[in-house]
């Protein structure tokens, strides 16, 4: 009796950092946030409850086309860290030896250990008109006129690509390298190209890992701020930059956390429906054992 | 069990009790550069018992901060004189002032004025001035040696050449610009969507004339000091410091005037360390500190003689931008009702958002 | 014609030899075994062989033709893998249809080979099956299977019964001949495990250090071993190590370290005064007098194992030996003394190793 006791306390011990996690850090925030959506501002200091912050953002086409802005550029980054970031993996776990593999990786993490910030002034001072690229450009010859690089689409998403491939990188490494050579063998074995053993049986296998990394990699970037905002110049608005101008230069935190809540479904949405169309589910590969 | 207990409360209380008797924290929030390492260390060694921890921060965060916590979690805050009155109505933020505690009589009476005015509710006095300064535009006179007012920014003659800061005072100026006064146009709301609709289509049409919008001053400062822009809008302070490394670079008043801010002294609702706090204030308008301070900020202490106690360098600066017209034409900042913040947000998401 | 020979095949990687001069001939329709301990060459040669690694030297003909310069996917030698490498995001039917679809089958006869070839490894109708919810021995059968669809010339098996357990592995073994006989094409086996070798194959190729010591049937190899490397690794043997006295015909006398004659027959160019090792199979000895050679000894144990139940002596010199008991008589109790005898013929005298 005194060992099931024990035995159900320390189970109890050892749910709690993670019950805890959930609940304050995550669940709780949400509903609050979930809450002040639902406020309406009628005056000063007077709120009624419903849902006129979402009609708000419903009839409004800027708030509306950032948001379809935002995903489509993020579901393009996140295209573009797997297919830079799957040769970068395969490398790792496949063709590196074994003692320059955590060297490897360790330079893959090398750009987490400065601040997204710091990451962001590094590609302006590269990429400005007076910048090292474009300075280099010219007095080698290769152009006559000083170019802008950024202040672009494609800065941000360049920028962003090499913000969040790492986390593309770690979950296809850990997938691959439970991927038994045989396999690739008995592909070559049995009369299969390159190819055919790449579309075949290097994908299916590493499709948990993809599917990870593609997850986590779209939610890092349709949640990105500082990046889209420094890299991106007079056009380029991205939904946080909206989220923070609700909360802060207009102090609107209804209409905040209508944009919170609004961003969180819409971005599950389309992890959702990415999901439906590669015919994976979450059970089959995220949460395999 | 228990006597460990007790062991630990008292040694916990004990613990509290040391902490707050030894030493009190002065918990400032104010702008970058507004807390000079130097005199945040004179300070400390004049009051050994006043420790001092700076938060950096802008007119909107240090709001929306202070809304957060109801208040709490600093002792001091320097929020701009146009910014305080609606937030203390609507968020109740602030607590008003004992100006007995204060030396107003050491600075600028037109200045205490102004404040006070701008920040009197229910006949309680909620600020007092620290600095001031002007927004303006700042041009790179080799290469934009006509520039004189907000509407250059727009001139096709730039064309890729300039920049500004996509918040609300590029709304103001550019409405002075069109010939408006926006500051009289705060009371009527109509009046002033109807302003804000045109300065929109002109600030929409004006994004193939900018470069990029700037963030912040070091954004700025590298893109005139690279020659990327000639012609933006600026701080006066920003201008004054580029004006250090580059002599052709000066600030010039808007021909509408340049539109005048000032920093004051707020104390936050759930403020801890009043006594601290008023110390600071008078400790920072000292003249032999106001040099040091403005030395780090580029602004102009409230007090009579300011500009002579600037540093040389930036008092140079002042001189060469201002002469006694440009001064006499600022447009200090008007409070801004309730309400108008929102709509001056959507019509910069408006431009934000267009491409052209 | 042989459906798959080497010639002077050579592999090193570095300043390693791993393959040293290997030559086989295999003919058509046999079941070939090349037997060795771990690390002995036998998977490089048959790495080489599917195309996994290119050889330093030396040739290899399929079916005549050299397939060094082929790259394996070109090559019809299919290899089932130690751990058979079974696709696993794959049902059964896709994993035996992917070498079809490689080779641009239409998909109408995919489905009737795929079928037509489960039905041959007698699990009909698996198709949707994962490959999870498999049996050890069906995964084993449908990797066969995998291979076989495509009729390669060569079916190359890397030790496959090595994961299964034993009772299994004695099935498999009767299984994988049957299947070799009923397919009619060439086996190349690979495994450490001797009784495996001697089971399936038609012809066993010993290799040690990267070389073949020797090649023959089963039968040849356990009762003519050409060296002592494989009479000690084909079958059971006892090993008593000794010094030649004098030679006699065939016959040597050797004087047994540890003290104590006996008399052999020399199987290499050993002569007298050189060091050897006598090696003697259990079933060559019985107990009681009636041999050339009598040792004295006491029973130490009865090795229970029906019909491969042994008895084991301890020698008056302190060395053990089994002795088959066939007739489970249990040669008298633990304790007993006993005599150890032998032909001459049934002890095989070899130039000792490393000597």
């Amino acid at each position: 009796m005194m060992g099931r006791d024990a035995g159900r306390l320390s189970l109890i011990l050892l749910f709690m950092p993670f019950a805890l996690w959930i609940g304050l850090l995550i669940v709780l925030p949400q509903l609050g946030i979930g809450y002040v959506s639902l406020r309406e501002k009628v005056g000063i200091n007077q709120y009624e409850f419903g849902f006129k912050n979402y009609a708000d953002f419903i009839s409004e086409p800027i708030y509306r086309n950032t948001l379809l802005r935002t995903a489509w550029m993020s579901i393009l980054v996140t295209a573009l860290a797997l297919i830079a970031g799957f040769p970068v993996a395969y490398y790792i776990a496949k063709i590196a030896k074994t003692r320059s593999r955590a060297a490897l990786f360790l330079m893959c993490l090398i750009p987490l250990w400065v601040s997204d910030l710091v990451r962001a002034y590094g590609w302006i001072v590269l990429l400005r008109e007076t910048g090292v690229i474009s300075t280099a450009l010219v007095s080698i010859g290769l152009i006559s006129q000083p170019i802008e690089m950024l202040y672009t689409d494609m800065t941000v998403i360049i920028g962003l690509v090499y913000t969040v491939i790492l986390f593309m990188i770690v979950p296809l490494v850990s997938t691959l390298q439970g991927m038994d050579d045989a396999l690739l063998e008995a592909g070559y074995n049995l009369g299969g190209s390159r190819f055919t053993v790449f579309r075949r049986i290097i994908v299916p296998y590493a499709m948990p890992g993809i599917v990870a990394g593609s997850i986590i990699t779209f939610m890092l970037t349709a949640g990105s701020y500082l990046t889209p905002v420094l890299l991106g110049g007079k056009n380029s608005s991205w939904f946080t930059e909206q989220i923070y101008n609700q909360f802060i230069t207009r102090y609107n935190w209804e209409a905040g956390a209508t944009f919170g809540v609004l961003l969180l479904l819409f971005t599950s949405l389309v992890v959702w429906l990415g999901l439906l169309l590669t015919g994976q589910s979450l059970a089959t590969t995220v949460a395999k054992d | 069990m228990t006597s460990i207990l007790r062991t630990l409360l008292a040694g916990t209380a004990v613990a509290l009790m040391a902490g707050g008797a030894q030493a009190e924290t002065l918990r400032l929030l104010t702008w970058g550069s507004y807390a000079p390492d130097e005199l945040v260390q004179k300070f400390e060694e004049e009051y050994p018992d006043i420790d001092v921890e700076v938060t950096f921060s802008n007119n909107e965060e240090m709001i929306a901060k202070l809304r957060a916590t109801g208040g709490t979690g600093f002792d001091l805050a320097q929020p701009s004189h146009d910014r305080i009155y609606a937030a203390q109505l609507e968020y109740n933020i602030y607590k008003p002032l004992d100006l007995s505690k204060i030396d107003v009589d050491k600075m600028t009476p037109n200045l205490v004025e102004g404040v006070k005015a701008n920040t009197t509710i229910d006949g309680e006095v909620y600020s007092v001035p620290h600095q001031w300064g002007t927004s303006g535009i700042m041009a790179n006179v080799k290469e934009a040696p006509d520039a004189k007012g907000w509407g250059d920014l727009c001139s096709e003659t730039y064309k890729g050449r300039t920049s500004m800061r996509l918040r609300r005072t590029i709304l103001l100026g550019m409405g002075f610009a069109m010939g408006k006064n926006p500051f009289e146009l705060y009371a009527d709301p109509e009046a002033y969507q109807a302003m804000l609709d045109e300065v929109t289509d002109k600030l929409i049409a004006c994004k193939d004339i900018i470069k990029t919008y700037w963030t912040g001053g070091d954004d700025l400062s590298a893109l005139m000091l690279s020659g990327e822009v000639v012609l933006s809008e600026t701080w006066d302070s920003t201008a004054y410091k580029i004006y250090s490394e580059n002599k052709d670079i000066v600030f010039i008043p808007p021909e509408t005037g340049a539109l005048a801010w000032i920093d004051t002294f707020t104390i936050p609702r759930g403020g801890q360390a009043d006594d601290a706090a008023y110390k600071w204030i008078n400790f920072v308008l000292r003249p032999e500190n106001v040099t040091i301070m403005s030395a780090s900020t580029g602004a102009i202490a409230a007090v009579p003689n300011g500009i002579q106690l600037l540093p040389d360098d930036k008092r140079a600066a002042v001189e060469a931008a201002f002469d006694q017209a440009d001064l006499d034409n600022l447009k200090f900042f008007a409070n801004i009702p309730p309400g108008l913040e929102d709509m001056e947000g959507i019509a910069l998401e408006r431009i934000k958002a267009a491409s052209n | 014609m042989y459906d798959l020979s080497c010639s002077g095949l050579t592999k090193r990687f570095g300043p390693f030899t791993a393959v040293s001069d290997v030559s086989l001939d295999i003919p058509s329709g046999s079941f070939f075994s090349i037997l060795g301990p771990s690390g002995c060459g036998k998977t490089t040669l048959m790495r080489m062989i599917a195309g996994f690694e290119s050889p330093s030297e030396g040739d290899i003909k399929i079916k005549g033709e050299s397939v060094v310069a082929t790259p394996p996917n070109k090559r019809n030698v299919k290899m089932v893998f130690q751990h058979l490498a079974l696709f696993p995001m794959m049902s059964v039917g896709e994993n035996i249809a992917y070498g079809l679809r490689c080779r641009g089958e239409k998909r109408g006869a995919i489905g009737a080979k795929v079928a037509g070839i489960l039905d041959r490894v007698g699990l009909p109708g698996t198709e949707d099956k994962r490959i999870d919810q498999l049996s050890g021995g069906q995964k084993q059968r449908i990797a066969i299977a995998r291979c076989m669809v495509l009729e390669p010339d060569v079916l190359l098996l890397d030790e496959p019964l090595g994961a299964l357990d034993l009772k299994l592995r004695e099935h498999m073994k009767i299984e994988l001949k049957l299947l070799q006989n009923q397919f009619e094409t060439t086996f190349l086996y690979i495994t450490h495990d001797q009784s495996e070798a001697l089971v399936m194959s038609d012809q066993v190729a010993v290799m040690n250090a990267g070389r073949f010591e020797q090649i023959g049937s089963p039968k040849e190899l356990y009762d003519a071993p050409v060296s002592g490397f494989v009479a000690g690794f084909v079958g059971d043997s006892n090993c008593l190590t000794g010094t030649i006295a004098t030679v006699d015909g065939a016959d040597a006398r050797v004087r047994l370290d540890d003290g104590g004659e006996l008399i052999g027959r020399v199987a290499d160019r050993s002569g007298p005064g050189d060091a050897v090792e006598v090696f003697l199979r259990p079933e060559a000895l019985s107990l009681g007098a009636g041999g050339a050679t009598t040792l004295p000894g006491t029973v130490d144990s009865l090795l229970f194992n029906g019909a491969n139940s042994r008895v084991l002596v301890k020698l008056a010199t302190g060395q053990m030996l089994e002795v088959a008991d066939p007739a489970q008589s249990g040669g008298g109790a633990v304790g007993d003394t006993v005599t150890v005898s032998f032909q001459p013929e049934r002890a095989r005298v070899f130039a000792r190793r490393g000597a």
